[in-house]
C-alpha cells in the first residue's frame, strides 16, 4: 500500500485501531498489563487516521504541549525514532503518559475524527513510540543546554517533580530531585498498579532522566532532614515543590479502625511500592477479605477494586453514592473493571462498618441515594433515602474518596502561605509566598491527574528559569487565599 | 549563628551508606546498633524515629531513635528480633549496611518547655530504649525525673545503668521478681501517685498493654500523661494511614500526630488489636526466611 491508499484506509476507518489485551477473566488473577500495546503495523495503521489538520487542536488540548500531529505523521513513515524524538522534546515521560494520561478529556478530546466517529488513538500511539524506543536499547538524548552551574532542588519524585526536573537539566540547570521514599515515580510508583503501569517503565523514564543529568536523592524527607533555608546555603537558588496529596481522607465512620479496613494509599502502596502481591519475594504483608467494598468512584478506587481480585477476593464491589455517569473514573478504568467482574455498587453510601466480634471487619451498613439538586460541583447532589438501609456483607473495606494535603513539609518551612485546605497557595506560574520557591501538582491544586501535575512542572520549570535568568522581575505573586 | 557546612546528600563525605558502624548485644535477641546516617544524626531529636529497610525485598520498618551522635554523623537504635526483619537485622554485622534509612520522622514534642518540673518516665521491656534519650532531656533541662523500668526479668532489662545516670530516681521491676521489685511498673507508679500527685505528667513507652494500664491508672489523679505510640506503620510520613489510632473519636496518625501523644483519650483496644493485623502473614514470612537461611 503506498501512502495515498494509506490514507484512504484511514480516512475510512471511524473507529480506533483496537488494543490488544489480556483477557479479562486471565488478567483479573495476575498483575501483567492488561493492554499489549500495538504492533507496528497497527500503529501506522491508526497513525493515518490522522488527517494532519491544519488547526492541531489536540496540541492545545494537551498540557505538556507535544507536537502531536508531528510525531503521527513520523508513525505514519514508520521513522518510529523521529516520532519518540518528537514527543521527547516536551515530554520526558512518554511510556507513562501513554497509559495512563485521561486522553479523551485532553487531546483525544478536541481531535476531529471524534466528531464523526473515534478520535485518533493519540495516547496508544505515544505509548506505542516509547515502547519502541525502549525495545531498542538505549533512548536517544534531547538536546541539553550547556551547564549554567545554577542549582535548583525539586522536592518530590512524583510526576511533576520529574517533569520539571527533566526540563530543567535540558535548560542547562544543576538539578537534584529530592524523594522521601526509597523509589521513584510517586503516584507513579506507589499508587497506580503495575498492571496499569508497569513499575519497569517508571524505572526506565527515571534512569532516562538520570542520564539527562538530574540527580536523584532517595529517603531524604525535606522538611525534617534538610529545610528549605539549608539548602539555600547549600547553593540552591531555586525548588519547585511537587510534594503531591499524600494524606488519606477517612470518613469519620464507626467501625473505621477495624482490622480490614484499608486507605486506597495503604492498600495500593503495600501492593505497588512494596510489592505485597509476590510474598514470595516481598516481605510486606497484605490482607484482602474474600468480599471486598472500595468505597469510592474515581480512578483509585477502580485501581483498589482490581488490585483487591487480584490479591484473590472473590466478590469486589465499588460502593459509590452517586450514578454511573457521575463516576469521576476514566471510562477506561471503568470498563476494564466492569470486564473483569467488579461489581457496581451506585447510588449507595456506607454508614457503618460491623465488627465481626473479633475486631475484623463483619460487614458495612449502607444507605441507598438518590440524585437532588445539583450541588457546588454541578453534579446532583445525592440525597439519602430514608428507611433504605441495608448491611453489605462484606469481610474487607478499602476507603478511596482522596487525600488531603499532607503538612509534613509545610510545617517543616514556616512562611509558605497556605490555603484552609492545607494546600500551597501558588501563582499561575506556581510561585508562592517564599521568595525562589515554587510549587505545583497535587500539593496547590488537590487530588488531580498525573499529567495536569506534569503540567504543572513544565509551567514550572519555564518560570524557573526566568527568575533565576533574572528576566521575571520582582517576586510579587498574588495568591488568594 | 554559623552554621558549619553541612552535606547536602546522604551519599556526601566518601562513607558507606547506612553502614552498621558499631554492634552490642544487650541481651539475647535485643541489640543495639549505630548506623552512618549523618544527616539524620544532625537533625533527629528525642521522640523522633526513623524507618529502615534492609534490602530490596525489605519492609519498611519504623524505630524510635536511642541516642545520636551528630559528630559521628551515627544514630543508635535498639531493637527486639520480633519477626522477619528485625531478626534479619539482628544477624547484620559492623561493617554491613541496611539499604535505606529514613529520618527523622515524627514530631518532636518537647513535653517540659524547658521548665524545671517534676516528671515520672515509665518503660517497659524495648520500651526503655524509647525513653531514654527523653529522661536525658529531662535531666538535662534540670527536671526531677523519676523513673520507673520493668522486664520480665533480670535478664532481658536492658540500659539500667543509663537510666540510673539520667535520673533522679530509679525503680526496677521484674515480673518473676528477679531483680528489683517483684511486679509491675504500675505498681511502683501507684506507690509514687499515692504519695504525691505533684507531677507535671507521667510519660510511659512500653508494650501497648503497658501504656494502657498506666494511663488508666494515672487518669484519676489528674496528672497528664504521655505515651509513644509504634504502630504498624508502611511510610512513616502521613501517607497510608496504616499507624492510625482514635483519639477522642478522632483519627490520628502515630506518624505525624505522634509518636509521642496524650494518652488519655487514645482507644488503647482498638490499637491494640490493630497491631494484630499481620501476624499470620508474619509467622509465614518468617518460617519462609528461617528455611531459606537453613535454620
Amino acid at each position: 500500500m503506498d501512502d495515498k491508499a494509506r490514507k484512504l484506509a484511514g480516512i475510512k476507518q471511524k473507529e480506533k485501531t483496537p488494543m490488544p489485551e489480556q483477557e479479562a477473566k486471565v488478567r483479573a488473577h495476575n498483575f501483567k498489563e492488561v493492554p499489549y500495546g500495538y504492533t507496528a503495523e497497527m500503529a501506522i495503521e491508526e497513525a493515518w487516521r490522522c488527517t494532519q489538520c491544519k488547526n492541531q487542536p489536540c496540541v492545545a488540548g494537551c498540557p505538556v504541549e507535544i507536537d502531536i500531529p508531528g510525531f503521527i505523521a513520523a508513525i505514519q513513515q514508520g521513522d518510529f525514532r523521529e516520532g519518540i524524538n518528537i514527543i521527547k522534546r516536551t515530554n520526558a515521560l512518554p511510556a507513562v503518559c501513554g497509559r495512563v494520561c485521561p486522553q479523551e478529556e485532553q487531546c483525544e478530546k478536541f481531535c476531529i475524527r471524534g466528531i464523526k466517529g473515534e478520535p485518533v488513538a493519540i495516547g496508544r500511539l505515544e505509548r506505542f513510540a516509547a515502547d519502541w524506543e525502549a525495545e531498542q536499547g538505549e533512548a536517544d538524548l534531547p538536546e541539553i543546554a550547556p551547564s549554567n552551574g545554577k542549582k535548583v532542588a525539586v522536592i518530590g519524585a512524583g510526576p511533576g517533580g520529574m517533569t520539571c526536573g527533566g526540563d530543567l537539566v535540558a535548560m542547562g540547570y544543576d538539578v537534584t530531585v529530592f524523594e522521601a521514599f526509597h523509589a521513584s515515580g510517586g503516584v507513579l510508583r506507589y499508587g497506580i498498579p503495575e498492571f496499569r503501569l508497569p513499575k519497569d517503565i517508571v524505572s526506565r523514564e527515571t534512569d532516562y532522566l538520570a542520564r539527562m543529568g538530574v540527580k536523584f536523592e532517595y529517603n531524604m524527607v525535606v522538611g525534617n532532614v534538610l529545610t528549605i533555608e539549608e539548602m539555600r546555603e547549600q547553593g540552591f537558588e531555586a525548588f519547585f515543590v511537587a510534594t503531591g496529596a499524600g494524606l488519606p481522607w477517612f470518613m469519620n465512620l464507626k467501625g473505621e479502625g477495624l482490622n480490614g479496613v484499608y486507605s486506597a494509599n495503604e492498600f495500593l502502596t503495600r501492593a505497588n511500592l512494596m510489592k505485597a502481591y509476590d510474598p514470595k519475594n516481598y516481605d510486606t504483608p497484605t490482607w484482602v477479605g474474600s468480599k471486598t467494598a472500595v468505597v469510592g468512584g474515581g480512578n483509585v478506587a477502580m485501581d483498589s477494586a482490581r488490585t483487591a481480585m487480584r490479591l484473590g477476593s472473590e466478590h469486589v464491589y465499588i460502593v459509590y453514592r452517586r450514578a454511573l455517569e457521575q463516576m469521576p473514573a476514566r471510562n477506561e478504568e471503568i470498563h476494564h473493571a466492569q470486564q473483569e467482574g467488579i461489581e457496581f455498587l451506585l447510588l449507595q453510601n456506607p454508614l457503618e462498618i460491623l465488627d465481626n466480634g473479633e475486631g475484623w471487619v463483619g460487614g458495612m451498613r449502607c444507605i441507598r441515594m438518590e440524585l437532588g439538586e445539583p450541588d457546588a460541583s454541578g453534579r446532583r447532589r445525592p440525597v439519602p433515602i430514608e428507611g433504605s438501609e441495608f448491611i453489605l456483607e462484606v469481610d474487607g473495606v478499602v476507603i478511596a474518596i482522596g487525600n488531603g494535603a499532607n503538612p509534613l513539609f509545610i510545617d517543616a518551612t514556616p512562611g509558605l502561605k497556605v490555603n484552609k485546605w492545607g494546600n500551597i497557595l501558588a501563582d499561575d506560574k506556581g510561585r508562592t509566598s517564599l521568595e525562589g520557591v515554587f510549587a505545583g501538582g497535587d500539593i496547590v491544586i488537590g487530588a488531580a491527574t498525573v499529567i495536569e501535575a506534569m503540567g504543572a512542572g513544565k509551567i514550572a520549570a519555564r518560570a524557573i528559569d526566568e527568575y533565576l535568568s533574572g528576566e521575571a522581575g520582582d517576586w510579587s505573586p498574588e495568591l488568594g487565599e | 549563628m554559623c552554621l558549619r557546612r553541612i552535606p547536602v546528600t546522604h551519599n556526601s563525605g566518601g562513607l558507606s551508606l547506612f553502614e552498621i558502624v558499631k554492634k552490642v548485644v544487650l541481651r539475647h535477641d535485643i541489640k543495639q546498633m549505630d548506623i552512618l546516617a549523618p544527616l539524620v544524626a544532625r537533625k533527629i531529636k528525642p521522640g523522633q524515629f526513623i524507618m529502615f529497610r534492609v534490602d530490596e525485598s525489605g519492609e519498611r520498618i519504623p524505630l524510635t531513635m536511642v541516642n545520636h551522635d551528630p559528630e559521628k554523623g551515627t544514630v543508635r537504635i535498639i531493637f527486639q528480633e520480633v519477626g522477619k526483619s528485625t531478626r534479619q537485622l539482628g544477624e547484620m554485622n559492623e561493617g554491613d549496611s541496611v539499604l535505606d534509612f529514613i529520618g527523622p520522622l515524627g514530631k518532636y514534642h518537647k513535653m517540659t518547655g524547658g521548665k524545671h518540673g517534676r516528671i515520672i518516665g515509665v518503660g517497659g521491656g524495648i520500651g526503655i530504649a524509647p525513653l531514654l534519650p527523653k529522661v536525658r532531656e529531662f535531666h538535662s533541662d534540670g527536671d526531677e525525673i523519676i523513673s520507673i523500668i520493668g522486664a520480665r526479668s533480670k535478664d532481658l532489662l536492658i540500659l539500667e545503668d543509663e537510666m540510673k545516670a539520667a535520673s533522679s530516681e530509679l525503680n526496677i521491676c521484674t515480673d518473676d521478681g528477679s531483680y528489683g521489685h517483684k511486679g509491675f511498673v504500675t505498681e511502683i507508679l501507684k506507690q509514687k501517685l499515692d504519695e504525691s500527685t505533684n507531677y507535671d505528667f507521667v510519660l510511659a513507652i512500653g508494650p501497648p498493654i503497658m501504656m494502657k494500664v498506666v494511663r488508666d491508672l494515672v487518669k484519676p489523679y489528674g496528672v497528664p500523661c504521655y505515651v509513644s505510640l509504634n504502630t504498624i506503620m508502611v511510610d512513616g510520613t502521613g501517607m497510608c494511614g496504616s499507624c492510625r489510632v482514635s483519639v477522642g473519636g478522632e483519627v490520628k496518625f502515630a506518624c505525624i500526630d505522634g509518636p509521642e501523644m496524650r494518652g488519655e483519650e487514645i482507644d488503647f483496644v482498638e490499637m491494640m488489636s490493630r497491631q494484630t493485623r499481620y501476624v499470620a502473614e508474619e509467622k509465614v514470612s518468617m518460617e519462609r526466611y528461617l528455611a531459606k537461611e537453613g535454620k
